[in-house]
């Protein structure tokens, strides 16, 4: 540990269901409000499920000139636009520092990338022949676009790269980039993640694969993690991004320091393409990786910002890999998920949680899980149910799964 | 249609489709160089051009318009052959 680089957060920025920067996302994960309603981005009558947590508010034409717009897929919009809002919250300016930016680069975790694009070009393809398909529709699609254009508008010329792991991708985004930060490739990252799969296929696919929630006619009940009567997840969109930094390269310029990246861990289940390992020995052997790497004991951790989906098989399985990892220490660890709130941003979420735990971590302050009234037997830890409570913590953990059986783990620590 | 009611369409094109600068749109604008026009967005501007005056513009014709003035000549004459 002590021949590796220490790695800082200096930056935040966040588009959500719940609020179009970090400030106005924490405060409504702070009071319980929901960002779940109808569907209003596509006719969504037919499906099985018609409800989402959207990001209402967006305004594209806002960030980006019509011609850029015809570029640009939903999700590079809220990764783009999180990470000025990340790098002006970082202090930082590129453009005008060469050097700096010659050791800065982006990493952008994504589930999917450009789904909107793809639907409609395939759409193209499909109604009116190959000539009509658009010039532009793979810078759109490719998930690392997102990643290319951060770096092409503020000039980053070091590492630049893309992490697709279905949910789990942005969580691994930010560990992955504060890995190159630790082995000195480079000194800044922008790192985080965006997705914005409410969409036709989207919806549809995995309402198919019976993984969300069809409580159609109570939008703001429908993502209840841990709740026994729980019965899917709710899709979300949105995007996080976090600016990591080398401590020393932090504290050279003078940078307000949030919190220090102090553990990474990642695994796979080996079991299955989309169900978790049942028993959770996948999930907690991402979650003891992550506490060996920031060489701390479970009793350290004063709160898990959990997957919990509210899907039938990740809470109660995520439940019993708290419990393998944290042992005796399991239930005396407040756990929540603000995606009973934010709905599951997908690719996105690991980053958005991400901040949400480090703010939880700088103000004090735990966000609850809302929407749970009923106990499962099978869920049986201090969830943070429905109300928002103060407590001290030094250390945080924000866990992510994803189909394929990715498992990554981060822990944030306060400096 | 004369060759004024093609430009005004033809432009109108180039901003609300293509999103390209109004002010700096005239028949001289050579749209690599004066319209910040790439090699994607030349692609894009051909589609927009034939199915906004429902005409057929091949590459090897496409390769020789360089201006917002030979792209309106073009479709006008092809629209009154």
């Amino acid at each position: 540990m002590s021949d590796r680089r220490r790695v800082v957060v200096t930056g935040m920025g966040a588009i959500t269901p719940v609020g179009l920067d970090v400030t106005a996302t924490w405060k409504s994960v702070t009071s319980g409000v929901s960002g779940v309603g109808p569907i209003t981005l596509f006719d969504a009558g037919d499906y099985r499920t018609q409800i989402a947590a959207e990001v209402s508010d967006w305004d594209p034409s806002a960030h980006f000139d019509a011609k850029e717009l015809r570029r640009l897929d939903r999700f590079s919009e809220f990764f783009i636009v999180a990470a000025r809002q990340a790098i002006a919250h970082a202090g930082l300016e590129f453009t005008t520092d060469e050097d700096l930016a010659s050791r800065a680069g982006v990493m952008v975790g994504a589930g999917f990338g450009g789904m909107g694009a793809f639907i409609e070009e395939i759409t193209t393809l499909v109604e009116r022949g190959p000539d009509r398909v658009s010039p532009t529709g793979v810078p759109r699609i490719i998930p690392n676009m997102a990643a290319g254009l951060v770096s092409i508008e503020h000039n980053l010329t070091g590492p630049v790269s893309c992490v697709v792991t279905a949910c789990s991708a942005s969580a691994n985004a930010i560990g992955d980039a504060a890995e190159i930060i630790r082995r000195g490739a480079a000194d800044v990252m922008v790192a985080g993640g965006a997705e914005a799969s409410i969409t036709t296929f989207g919806i549809a696919t995995f309402a198919q694969a019976r993984a969300m929630s069809t409580r159609n006619d109570d939008p703001q009940g429908a993502s209840r993690p841990f709740d026994a009567d729980r019965d899917g997840f709710v899709m979300g969109e949105g995007g996080g991004v976090l600016i990591l930094e080398s401590l020393e390269h932090a504290r050279a310029r003078g940078a307000e320091i949030y919190a220090e990246v102090t553990g990474y861990g990642m695994s796979a289940d080996a079991y299955h393409i989309t169900l978790p390992k049942p028993g959770g020995t996948g999930a907690a052997k991402a979650m003891k990786a992550a506490l060996e790497d920031a060489r701390l004991d479970p009793s350290d951790i004063g709160y898990i910002n959990a997957h919990g989906t509210s899907t039938p098989a990740n809470d109660s399985t995520e439940t019993a890999a708290i419990k393998i990892a944290m042992g005796d220490a399991a239930y005396g660890i407040p756990v929540s998920s603000t995606k009973s709130m934010t709905g599951h941003i997908l690719g996105g979420a690991g980053a958005v949680e991400a901040i949400i735990a480090i703010e939880a971590m700088r103000h004090g302050v735990l966000p609850p899980t809302i929407n749970y009234t009923t106990p499962d037997p099978e869920c049986d830890l201090d969830y943070v149910p429905n109300e928002a409570r103060e407590a001290e913590m030094r250390h945080v953990m924000s866990n992510s799964f994803g189909f394929g059986g990715h498992n990554a783990t981060l822990i944030f620590s306060a400096l | 249609m004369d060759r004024e009611q093609v430009a005004e369409r033809l432009v109108n094109v180039l901003v609300s489709e293509l999103g390209l600068d109004a002010e700096k749109i005239n028949d001289e604008a050579h749209f690599e160089e004066d319209l910040d026009v790439d090699s994607l967005g030349v692609v894009e501007l051909l589609m927009a051009l034939e199915d906004e005056f429902d005409v057929k513009i091949p590459d090897e014709e496409a390769e020789s318009i360089m201006t917002v003035g030979q792209a309106i000549d073009l479709v006008h004459s092809k629209l009154n052959s």
